[in-house]
């Protein structure tokens, strides 16, 4: 067969991603479909072919666990699945406390059947393990094996019964045309294709692909090393392929599973390894395959002793011999998430990159789904592929970032973590000012950006138990009682905050009106100076975002949204632009700066710098305008995320040290001062039950769901419009509710604090699940200073989301009690707004 | 009985063979190294013999220093020791490599009752390196050899040589050289390998002189084989089919 001159889509890749897109993209009615792969079939030489195909479903990040429950669906129906049951031992206490962390995830994310077991529990179930050097493990009898090759082969073969796909092995793809921002044809050694969308799913050959199109896929290929050693005496009468339990020793970075006769022993504890795509091997130049590379025994020294510290009677033995090991490669991103969606350069082309075999079908489904239907049932935002900044895609950030992450793939990684490695590469105009302040800078891509100030240690004293303060030293991890401290004085005083890691960008132009409007849920036909908070919906009526538009002009509004989002904000927005070149998105983050300032006398505070009038008639809630400042002049915003008067104020970059310094002056009588993320980001925003975009709002959730829908709906067509009117005609199978937790005090008689992401219970323990199938659990947890409580988000289900009702939170293995304090978006604190209307 | 086995490090190659631009050199960027295969057989029967009769096997590569990763890969299949005649690694010629080797050797001082080499290597295959270095040594050289065993203090040595076979009787101490076919090598245990990091291996820097025989220039040959033809199962393949068996012989 020759390869056809046109296609609607070419699949770049045969792996098990490659493989999963093609039968996807057919079964959701698309035909034209052409696959290549460099390599020959059924086993074209990429990662899919030396996997070590075992799924352990409980992961920490929600789209992970989705991703992967919907893979093991998959491979289920298709016979190719093998459970076998894993478990995660723990070698030191820190472990053993993490392994409560993940009962939690489990539980908060729907897998039910695991359990913590004693050292003798794990050596009744993996016999050959000495269970005198572990302390306990994290059993989960649903993880599995599977055959990610016959996967692949028999979703190919499911989509050339349809009619929609032709494949063509052996056929190396040689450059990938563009046309006007979108791409045209890709030429192979066998031929060109003409095609409308290309899709990039070749694993760690993938930012070779993008390259050729003028586009970038932020991954790295690195190694992992793993040896497969036998016939074990043990499984010579092994009569599958997997009879125990897969082992995985997390404190030491290492799994082992019976393979047959042999035991497989792989690693992430090794040094990292990585390599540049040019020089992985072809097919012809390579001893095994291009991604089996040569082992390198010297980096899995150490790795030896701790597989035979663990399991010594099989290490052990002389005559357990090493059958085959490499160097396998796969792929690694800065973030650890995949790479999924169209390229923001390049219409048309899509990135299914760095996916692994226990999240491929599901991937594969989600992104068809995202292609055909312009949306994915699993919300794939940490995986999207815009939200990467410019720094992001540089070869040394993903070497310095892949290079720290990859021993943490079985590390504790604390949420608030913070990455040491390729910081201060975004300084905002105050950097200097807040070193001084002793800031404690956290990162939000790229920006450095103070999470609390040591300078107000001293308030401290003054707010005593008030902060309160965590003994425990987990949840002191990454946390300092200051924030909680310039918290309750920012709502006596006033608080300056550095936003500048705010993503900005206007829309310009005739059509900006229009482009607004199809994208934002509330009505954009507004005053010029208005202020429009607004929820961005998916097209069918989930959170595609959340954010901030001003209107300067008839014809000009501005943007602000979140940094860790907004780069996907932007290609959303430019998505939406009207067909006619009439509007434009014009991206200003690195142009304005943006300092806030809130607080009960954040008034006084700014009318002593500027002759505008901010009184509360001369400056309303909700408007903006350019003020002068001095010498400057600043477009001021009045709308609060920390619940109190106050304001945004926007200016050119190189102006916002000077803005500072005359601030800063003015306020020094009325006792502000500097406050950081950590304020701004979670204690502020809870207490006045603000959502945040990656926790409360996501697309799997509506927005009468998180009881933001507005009284009318406007005649402006937007997107998701439609899935919106049904939404509201319907009644909610979940809503966003702030809850208090009653008693932190745990069996110890230690005070814990929820970090986030524990599931919620009734009170005889058990989860709480909606009639959408979803579970209920902390979407965000932290202090309410002001209340002097813990208070935690979550969605529950109608009969649970009433005022007053008594829940559980299981947090590290124990429950503690919970109250419902607000149904809907109500606010804990200052319940009529006063203190922001004032 | 104490044996020294002489080992090279040597590219791991797959079907194609990629030469620098100069087209001097293998391109080995994206390549492993392994030890040339028939001195695996040489370390498996060094090693047979010591479990057999007692003493030590040691071994010695000349290169650079990264041939300690070969190294310690056959100490952990049982060699006991091995030294590194370490080169600037520019690459010698069979009568250099000899030199070398007898350089270090005689720096090592250890008295050997038998040398083993492969009969070849892998990258160069002069087939005269273990000549050489028996001469060099004074001692007698027994080359190709695919079945050995010893007997007070002689060694039988056989050769194929068609369907037939060449036995000789050879006094030690004595150079035999070995090829595949002599035994089948074990593949190290991962007790082997943590043994291994602790034994030793010392460097003996040795000089090379200018090579006699100069290198100009490496071509590929073309490839022979098309690599494979997946036949469709209808009367035109089954036509393709006669067609191969007649190609090879199997049909006339």
């Amino acid at each position: 067969m020759n390869l056809p001159t046109s296609a609607k889509a070419v699949i770049i890749g045969a792996g098990i991603v490659g493989n999963s897109m093609a039968y996807h993209l057919a079964r959701l009615g698309w035909r034209d479909i052409v696959q290549v792969d460099k390599g020959p079939l059924p086993n074209p030489g990429g990662s899919t072919g030396h996997a070590s195909n075992f799924l352990f479903p409980v992961d920490h990040t929600k789209e992970m666990t989705e991703l992967t429950h919907e893979s093991m669906r998959q491979y289920k129906e298709m016979g190719v699945l093998t459970e076998c049951g894993g478990i995660e031992v723990a070698r030191t206490p820190a472990r053993m406390q993490e392994l409560q962390r993940r009962m939690s995830s489990a539980k908060s994310f729907d897998i039910d059947d695991t359990q913590i077991l004693t050292p003798d529990q794990v050596k009744e179930l993996v016999p050959y393990i000495d269970e005198t050097v572990i302390l306990g493990g994290f059993y989960t009898p649903s993880v599995c094996v599977v055959d990610s090759l016959r996967a692949g082969t028999i979703m190919r073969e499911r989509a050339l019964e349809m009619g929609a796909l032709s494949v063509f092995a052996n056929t190396e793809v040689l450059d990938i045309e563009v046309v006007d921002g979108h791409v045209a044809a890709v030429l192979t050694d066998q031929g060109r294709i003409e095609a409308d969308y290309v899709i990039i799913a070749c694993g760690c050959w993938s930012p070779k692909m993008a390259r050729m199109a003028g586009a970038i896929i932020p991954l790295t290929p690195a190694v992992h090393q793993m040896k497969d050693i036998g016939p074990v005496p043990r499984f010579a009468d092994a009569k599958g392929d997997i009879e125990y339990p897969i082992v995985r020793d997390m404190d030491t970075n290492m799994y082992e599973r019976q393979h047959g006769s042999g035991l497989e022993v792989g690693s992430y504890a090794h040094r990292p390894i990585l390599h540049e795509v040019e020089d992985i091997p072809s097919n012809a130049e390579a001893a095994l395959s291009p991604t089996e590379m040569p082992f390198t025994q010297v980096d899995f020294d150490l790795q030896d002793e701790h597989s035979l510290e663990l399991m010594p009677e099989i290490i052990g033995d002389e005559n357990v011999r090493e059958k085959y090991a490499i160097n396998g490669l796969l792929s690694l991103t800065p973030d650890g998430m995949p790479i999924l969606g169209e390229t923001p350069e390049v219409k048309g082309l899509w990135s299914v990159a760095a996916v692994w075999i226990k999240e491929g079908p599901g991937t594969g489904k989600s992104v068809a789904e995202w292609m055909v239907l312009g949306e994915s049932e699993i919300d794939l935002h940490a995986s999207d592929i815009a939200r990467f900044h410019d720094h992001h895609k540089t070869r040394e950030h993903i070497v310095a970032r892949t290079s720290e992450g990859f021993n943490k793939t079985y590390g504790i990684v604390h949420p608030m973590e913070q990455w040491a490695s390729n910081r201060n590469v975004r300084l905002s105009p105050y950097f200097e000012r807040e070193k001084a302040l002793d800031a404690v800078f956290f990162e939000t891509v790229g920006w450095e950006r103070p999470f609390w100030y040591e300078s107000n240690a001293g308030l401290l004293e003054k707010y005593g138990d008030a902060v309160m303060p965590r003994t425990s030293e987990w949840e002191a991890r990454w946390w300092s009682p200051i924030i909680n401290a310039e918290h309750l004085e920012m709502r006596e005083t006033a608080g300056l905050v550095d936003l500048t890691a705010f993503c900005i960008f206007d829309v310009i132009g005739l059509g900006a009106l229009e482009t607004v409007q199809r994208t934002a849920l509330r009505q954009m036909d507004v005053a010029v100076g208005k202020v429009v908070y607004t929820p961005v919906l998916s097209p069918n009526g989930g959170f595609k975002s959340d954010l901030t538009i001003m209107r300067l002009a008839h014809d000009h509004f501005r943007v602000v949204t979140g940094g860790a989002h907004g780069m996907a904000d932007k290609k959303w927005f430019t998505d939406q632009l009207p067909a006619d070149g009439t509007a434009q998105v014009v991206d200003l983050t690195s142009t304005y700066t943006t300092l806030g300032i809130w607080g009960p006398a954040a008034r006084t505070i700014l009318q002593a710098i500027t002759k505008d009038d901010v009184s509360n008639e001369g400056f309303p809630f909700g408007t903006c305008r350019v003020i002068e400042i001095g010498p400057l002049r600043v477009l001021a915003s009045r709308i609060s995320y920390v619940g109190d008067l106050g304001w945004e104020l926007y200016l050119p970059m190189e102006q916002g040290a000077r803005l500072w310094d005359i601030v800063w002056a003015a306020g020094q009588p009325h006792g502000m001062i500097p406050v950081g993320i950590g304020v701004y980001g979670t204690t502020g925003r809870l207490e006045k039950s603000y959502r945040a975009y990656g926790n409360e709002l996501e697309s799997e959730y509506t927005v009468v769901e998180a009881g933001m829908q507005m009284k009318k709906v406007k005649d402006a067509e937007f997107v998701g419009k439609a899935a919106h009117l049904a939404h509201r005609d319907e009644d909610p199978a979940a809503i966003l509710c702030s809850l208090t937790v009653d008693d932190n005090t745990s069996s110890t008689g230690e005070k814990r604090y929820m970090l986030g992401r524990e599931p919620i219970l009734t009170l005889d323990g058990t989860p709480i699940t909606d009639r959408k199938n979803r579970r209920s659990y902390a979407n965000s947890a932290g202090s309410a200073p002001s209340l002097g409580k813990h208070v935690l988000m979550s969605y529950l289900p109608p009969e649970h989301a009433v005022e007053g009702t008594k829940l559980l939170v299981e947090y590290l293995g124990e429950q503690y009690p919970v109250t419902v304090a607000r149904v809907g978006n109500a606010p804990i604190f200052d319940v009529t707004n006063e203190r922001i209307m004032g | 009985m104490e044996i020294l086995v002489c080992i090279k490090r040597v590219p791991m190659v797959g079907a194609a063979l990629i030469l620098t631009d100069d087209g001097t050199e293998l391109d080995t960027r994206r390549l492993g190294f392994q030890l040339s295969p028939h001195e695996e057989n040489a370390v498996e029967a060094a090693v047979q013999l010591v479990e057999k009769h007692g003493g030590s096997v040691t071994l010695l590569a000349m290169g650079t220093a990264e041939s300690e990763e070969q190294l310690r890969e056959q100490l952990a299949i049982g060699a006991d020791r091995a030294i590194i005649a370490l080169t600037d690694g520019s690459e010698p010629d069979p009568q250099a490599t000899a030199a070398g080797l007898l350089e270090a050797i005689r720096a090592d001082g250890a008295p050997f009752d038998l040398v083993l080499l492969g009969s070849e290597s892998a990258d160069v295959a002069g087939y005269q390196t273990g000549i050489r270095l028996a001469h060099a040594l004074g001692l007698p050289v027994v080359t190709n050899v695919k079945g050995l065993s010893i007997t007070d203090g002689v060694a039988r040595c056989e050769r194929a040589v068609g369907s037939e076979r060449e036995v000789y009787e050879v006094p030690l101490p004595a150079v035999i050289t070995v090829r595949d076919g002599l035994n089948i090598p074990r593949y190290p245990s991962v007790p082997g390998r943590i043994k291994a990091r602790k034994k030793p291996v010392t460097t003996h820097e040795v000089t090379i002189g200018a090579p006699r025989i100069v290198k100009h220039r490496l071509v590929v040959p073309p490839a022979t084989a098309k690599g494979t033809t997946v036949l469709e199962p209808n009367a035109e393949g089954a036509a393709a089919l006669v067609e191969a068996f007649r190609e090879i012989g199997v049909l006339s």
